[in-house]
């Protein structure tokens, strides 16, 4: 572990990892969600992972950040290991920013408040400072102009768009999207898409569970397989679309990709 | 980087959890002692049941005295219930003539049958059976309960009396109140401004004023209204109060119920060539009714335990029926078996039909999801 | 002509409104009528007229030979005290009870359900009923009171409880309390200033809290602790100094609050529920703290929901107050629609005059509801 801190403070190449995850185990009762995953992200990379639902996509990426708990097996957030520690939870989070398939925004707070507040009451910035830092997001996902609304007069498209800016403002290590277009109306999904590839050209590291299989072949490093809480198949995009090496993945993309 | 791709061919078996809590031990760790918080909650609250609910149970039921027919039967140093079964039959029909009882058991037999009917789902003919119970029901309950017809003899409501008054206005405030609500709830949504002022007046009126200014007012104000020469039953005035107060309260939980239908269906029946009263009957009351029935059964809930009010204008339902056996000289004292077995009756009713409102809330919840 | 529309409307309402015209006017005939046979006469004046009879329980100066319109005050102040102390009441347990519904701790979540489910199926006049013929009644007589501490004494008349009497200098203390508002709240100001140009939090709730309570209670002790505590003591057959409250009013109160309380758990049950799991994920996600969560996004959101639901029963609690007549508690229905009316027979006048109060509570506070309603309805398209 001392290693692994020492090189958050020095190393800035592209092959540090950011996120290990070993040998990880979740059950829901006597449920097993997650068996034995491995997974090692490392910084810039970006993950697609797909599979039907129910194969526990989802609960992954959520341990990553802990809103899920996990009985076994060890999570590595850049250098620093989860535990059940309150402080060490929110050092982990502070570095990985979430977006939700149904956005989560807080309808009482206007979109700047809700891009202030964590900013305010996380990192003790000045409300001058937090407003610059969230209209500069905001207008990176060009909704800026939209600033004093509040999420309930906004599109999906664009309540998504604010729910990214929102995880961006805490200038994240790495961001998590769990399923960020499946709530969408489909004329809205592309706007949602085109903020999400913007950001990967950028270097941050992604993980998105997503079944939007053109973003995967654009931009993802690597694209992985889930079935039954286990990961099925790992491979570059143009492998794994064009040859899927397990039954399963064979079986998911024609179903997916069939009609 | 990894470019080669990698896949699994065996699949990983499900485990079992590692540390699962089983077992009655493991179930109280999980849930009353983990973490220090917790357990102090657990204790404390252990410690207050042990204070509360134990010499509760000791009073109620362990040292209590259940058998006898007098004062000196309560030996013991629990409840004596004595004091309730020594009048049992007074409790359950007030000061009806014991030879007319019969009278009031087949109006409470007809009344159990429909309830049931009515409340369990599977069976059929809903609409007649509630259309039976809310016109012919007090109907048959007016001939049998009055008497003075087809050769029963006549018994004035000044001897009704304990839990068949109780049950009366119960059911006569619900058969009033519905139909009336119905009829404020359609007006408050009329386009007529007229219509709608005076449905709004009237329900904001009586929701806005306490039940029992109305007893009041239906006890000293009423026979002011009518003809000097008119005898006005009192049990007649406290009806009329609790329905016109009651249907306020009806009114709201059914417009509830029409807002939610929304403008569709009302549409729906104007393409279809239906006037207003073949729309509100046939499409839209239908719907919204069973839309409300969780809330009209809440509103039951109330007006079930505000009965209880009449005492106060000099009527004999259950709870005063109960209070005047204690100021029985023979059986001073038993206060708190009177009141406790009162509030035991009010709560098998109320919570049985809670719970039937939860279910159904449950059931409708499903359906619309579907 | 039947065919228009707006014609056919326009004779509907004409023609209600001559059967409602002559129905009242039906009523009216009969009760003037009525009220001749009775020898009464309508009007206001007997309000000018002397009561005669004593009050148990007076919160501003009152005679037997006060008028009755002084009756009509003294009842309403009974009322809205018991109602004052029973919302107070009922909130906190309220509270309490639809938190606990919620806890982790099975045990503790199982008693509040308990407590729900038992006191909101039991009608409030039977509660009422049990707690003072039951429980208040059934105490012993003043010699034999329970005492509590020595300063509270419990017996069939009420309870006894010390008497704080103001010596000189104690206007000092009030004053000092309002002080330590008027800073406490410009201190608050102060740090969310300081906290948008700086971005540090100061711990306002506890600052704020040690002024309120520390300014007083120094200003108090620096002046000498001029209040002086009149210990109810034992004399003959009965307390001497010491204030008495009525078990009236305990029973009352009482009843009032455990079963308002009953439906108000279940409101803040609801109310906490209606946030989503998602907005405190969301939170979680942004590494927020458990406290700010709490603060910034779980109760605002649950407060929508709670505060005109809350409101409503508050507004029951008052009408229920009502029920007071029952075992005697002097409130406005007991007083003057009860005694004032049995002696003045002017039943229009009295009910109207009654049901025109609890009418203008409710319709104050249903404005005002709909005004907050407006102000914090959630914005959407």
């Amino acid at each position: 572990m001392s290693e692994a801190t020492a090189s958050q403070t020095t190393a800035s190449g592209s092959d540090r990892p950011m996120i290990e995850i070993d040998h990880l185990n979740k059950w829901y009762g006597s449920f097993h969600v997650l068996r034995d995953i491995n997974l090692t992200v490392t910084k810039g990379e970006r993950i697609v992972i797909c599979g039907p639902s129910g194969s526990g996509k989802s609960t992954m990426i959520r341990c990553i950040n802990h809103l899920e708990e996990h009985q076994q097996g060890s999570i590595v957030v850049n250098g620093v290991p989860m535990t059940n520690d309150v402080k060490r939870i929110e050092q982990i989070r502070r570095n990985v920013g979430m977006v939700f398939q149904h956005f989560n925004l807080f309808p009482h707070l206007t979109v700047l408040e809700n891009c202030c507040l964590s900013q305010i009451w996380v990192q003790k910035k000045p409300r001058a400072e937090a407003e610059k830092t969230a209209m500069e997001y905001l207008e990176r996902v060009q909704i800026a102009n939209q600033a004093l609304k509040y999420p309930g007069q906004l599109s999906g498209g664009q309540q998504q768009r604010v729910a990214i800016a929102r995880a961006l403002c805490m200038r994240p290590e790495v961001m998590l999207f769990d399923e960020p277009t499946s709530a969408l109306d489909p004329e809205m999904i592309k706007e949602v898409l085109d903020v999400m590839i913007e950001l990967a050209h950028e270097g941050m590291t992604m993980l998105c569970v997503t079944h939007e299989m053109g973003f995967a072949k654009t931009v993802a490093d690597r694209v992985i397989f889930m079935d039954q809480g286990q990961i099925i198949e790992e491979a570059p995009p143009h492998e794994f679309f064009n040859n899927p090496r397990s039954e399963r993945t064979q079986l998911f993309l024609s179903q997916i990709l069939g009609h | 980087m990894t470019t080669d791709s990698t896949f699994r061919t065996e699949m990983i078996e499900a485990r079992e959890a590692p540390d699962q809590r089983r077992g009655v031990i493991g179930w109280f760790r999980a849930n009353l002692f983990n973490g220090p918080i917790n357990s102090i909650v657990s204790i404390v609250v252990i410690y207050l049941l042990a204070r509360l609910v134990w010499p509760f149970l000791e009073w109620a039921v362990i040292d209590a005295d259940w058998i006898g027919t007098t004062r000196d039967a309560c030996t013991g140093d629990g409840a004596c219930w004595v004091f309730i079964s020594a009048r049992f039959e007074s409790i359950i029909y007030g000061f009806y003539p014991d030879a007319a009882r019969w009278r009031v058991d087949i109006v409470f037999a007809l009344l159990a049958i429909l309830v049931a009917w009515l409340a369990v789902p599977k069976l059929p003919y809903k609409k007649w059976v509630a259309l039976f119970a809310l016109v012919g029901l007090p109907i048959i309950a007016y001939f049998l309960l009055v008497g003075g017809s087809f050769g029963l003899e006549y018994v004035p409501t000044r001897a009704w009396g304990g839990l068949m008054l109780t049950l009366t206005i119960a059911v006569l405030g619900i058969v009033g109140s519905l139909p009336l609500g119905i009829i404020l709830a359609l007006g408050r949504r009329s386009k007529m401004p007229f219509v709608k002022g005076i449905c709004v007046i009237f329900i904001e009126f009586w929701r806005g004023v306490p039940l029992i200014t109305v007893l009041f007012m239906a006890s000293v104000m009423l026979p002011l209204f009518v003809p000097g020469d008119f005898d006005f039953d009192k049990l007649l005035r406290a009806l009329i109060g609790i329905m016109f107060f009651w249907s306020a309260y009806m009114a709201e939980v059914i417009r509830s119920g029409l807002q939610a239908i929304g403008k569709g269906q009302t549409e729906a029946g104007q393409a279809l060539g239906l006037n207003y009263w073949q729309r509100t009957g046939l499409i839209v009351l239908p719907q919204a009714l069973k839309l409300v029935i969780p809330g009209i059964v809440n509103t039951f809930i109330a007006l079930f335990k505000d009965t209880s009010l009449v005492l106060i204008i000099g009527l004999f339902d259950l709870l005063a029926i109960i209070r005047a056996g204690l100021t029985d000289s023979n059986w001073l004292g038993f206060s708190t078996e009177g009141y406790v077995f009162a509030a035991a009756v009010y709560w098998v009713f109320c919570f049985s039909m809670s719970r039937y409102s939860q279910y159904i809330e449950r059931r409708l919840n499903t359906g619309h999801k579907r | 002509m039947w065919r228009n529309p707006a014609i056919r409307a326009l004779i509907v309402q004409a023609v209600l409104f001559l059967v409602l015209a002559v129905f009242i006017g039906y009523l009216v005939h009969n009760t003037l009528l009525n009220l001749e046979a009775r020898g009464i006469h309508t009007g206001f004046g007997f309000l000018e007229g002397r009561a005669g009879f004593s009050i148990p329980q007076t919160l501003i100066e009152y005679t037997s030979d006060s008028t009755y319109g002084r009756t009509f005050v003294i009842g309403l102040l009974n009322t809205l005290l018991v109602s004052a102390l029973g919302i107070v009441a009922a909130t906190i347990i309220g509270f309490l009870v639809g938190i606990a519904r919620l806890s982790p701790n099975w045990l503790l979540a199982r008693l509040a359900t308990i407590y729900v489910e038992t006191f909101r199926n039991i009608p409030l006049l039977v509660q009422i009923l049990f707690w003072y013929y039951a429980v208040l009644r059934a105490l012993p007589s003043p010699r034999q009171s329970l005492s509590l501490f020595d300063a509270f004494f419990f017996n069939v008349r009420g309870m006894v409880m010390p008497n704080p009497q103001p010596l000189d200098g104690f206007a000092a203390t009030p004053w000092a309390l309002l002080v330590a508002v008027v800073v406490t709240i410009l201190f608050g100001l102060f740090a969310k200033r300081r906290q948008a140009s700086t971005g540090k939090a100061l711990p306002v709730y506890w600052i704020g809290l040690t002024i309120i309570v520390g300014l007083p209670l120094i200003v108090f002790l620096a002046t000498g602790s001029p209040l002086e505590w009149t210990l109810p003591e034992m004399a003959g057959f009965n307390f001497r100094g010491g204030v008495n409250i009525l078990p009236e009013l305990l029973a009352l109160w009482l009843a009032l609050s455990i079963y308002t309380a009953a439906f108000i758990a279940e409101i803040v049950r609801s109310g906490i529920l209606s946030v989503s799991h998602g907005q405190t994920e969301a939170a979680r996600s942004l590494s927020l703290p458990e406290a700010i969560t709490l603060r910034k996004i779980v109760i605002p959101q649950a407060m929508r929901v709670i505060i005109p639901q809350m409101t409503s029963q508050y507004l029951n609690l008052i009408k229920n107050s009502s029920l007071a007549t029952a075992i005697g508690y002097p409130d406005l229905v007991a007083v003057f629609a009860g005694t004032t009316l049995n002696q003045t027979g002017q039943a229009i006048e009295i009910i109207a005059m009654t049901m025109a109060v609890y009418l203008v509570i409710s319709l104050t506070v249903s404005f005002l509801m709909n005004l907050y309603n407006a102000r914090t309805l959630l914005k959407e398209r």
